[in-house]
């Protein structure tokens, strides 16, 4: 039986479906046995989840606007050259 | 009492790994190269009117002087990199100068891109050398790591257990839930931040982190397995089920 320990070291592993075999067994049987380690499980899957739901970042319209200048006085002076 | 993760998750303290700044100063531009296998693309014919979605195609045509291409490469990522200048940074100044300065060396360089990693994690790289000069500059005394102030000991700690609703997040508004996220990560190291940025919220693998950072794949994984814990942690207090205690244990 594998300890909170343990478990909690492979967990990043486990919720990515990176563990096989013998090893996947252990955790599973883990988390059926450790309610503690069950929820700790449960909680940081939905905090991945919702972190992936999160919109995309937008950048400020002046940053953009600053930025496409910036390129583009870079472009000109490739073009020129 | 509390969970801590093995022994082996742990760093002494002051840990710095390879990722210095020292590292930038002593070679500015080995970053730019992506030492794989020219696919040899300059010399297909692209016809200018196909709309283009592929990144390899953008890049292609961006290579052989198409300003459009570029622009849609920079439309596309300007925002991740801006909120990953902003991440390191925490300086709304200094990010938007990492964020230029990081498109206009793409751009001088875009001949030594190979094609062999994703354009994002080239571009990430980039930013991410720019963003540690800009510390180093306003500090300036001594080399600058994003991994310099982890290590407490205290952070695979699980404080808090408590079960959460099904869909905790729906109690909120659009608003209010980037509220909670945002202010959740923005209270992790800068390290945890971007690893769990680039790797759960943009969706890079595990060795396209470790190659965009410059961290070794184990690296990538125990910071991964901080950031997420951590957040666990800060998000309880908001998302556990109404009538539910949290409280610490082992």
């Amino acid at each position: 039986m594998l300890t909170c320990k343990e478990f909690l070291a492979e967990l990043s592993d486990f919720l990515d479906e990176k563990t096989r075999g013998e090893l996947r067994t252990k955790l599973e049987r883990h988390l059926q046995e450790c309610p503690n380690c069950w929820v700790v499980c449960d909680t940081t899957k939905k905090t991945i989840k919702v972190y992936k739901g999160m919109q995309s970042c937008s950048i400020p319209d002046d940053v953009h606007s600053r930025l496409m200048a910036a390129v583009e006085r870079k472009m000109a002076a490739k073009v020129k050259n | 009492m509390v969970l801590q993760a093995a022994g082996s998750l742990c760093f002494p303290a002051g840990f710095v790994n390879s990722f210095t700044l020292w590292a930038c100063v002593a070679a500015p531009f080995a970053l730019l190269w992506d030492n794989g296998v020219s696919r040899n693309m300059a010399t297909e014919s692209i016809p200018v009117e196909t709309p283009v979605d592929d990144e390899l195609e953008l890049v292609t045509r961006a290579k052989q002087g198409d300003m459009t291409s570029f622009s849609a490469l920079l439309r596309r990522y300007e925002g991740k990199i801006f909120r990953l200048a902003m991440n390191i940074t925490q300086n709304r100044e200094d990010a938007e100068d990492v964020l230029q300065e990081s498109f206009l060396k793409a751009y001088e360089h875009l001949d030594q891109f190979l094609g062999n990693s994703k354009f994002y994690t080239w571009i990430v790289r980039i930013a991410v050398n720019q963003a540690l000069m800009k510390l180093r500059k306003r500090r300036s005394d001594r080399a600058v790591s994003l991994d310099e102030q982890i290590d407490t000991g205290e952070d695979t700690v699980v404080r808090e257990i408590a079960a959460w609703d099904p869909d905790p997040e729906q109690r909120y508004s659009q608003e209010e839930l980037h509220e909670i996220l945002s202010t959740a990560i923005d209270e992790l190291a800068p390290i945890y931040r971007t690893v769990f940025t680039l790797r759960d919220v943009d969706g890079l693998s595990t060795e396209e982190t470790a190659e965009a950072l410059d961290l070794s794949v184990p690296a990538v994984k125990s910071r991964l397995l901080r950031a997420r814990l951590q957040l666990r942690d800060k998000l309880t207090r908001f998302f556990k089920r109404k009538g539910d205690d949290a409280f610490a244990y082992m």
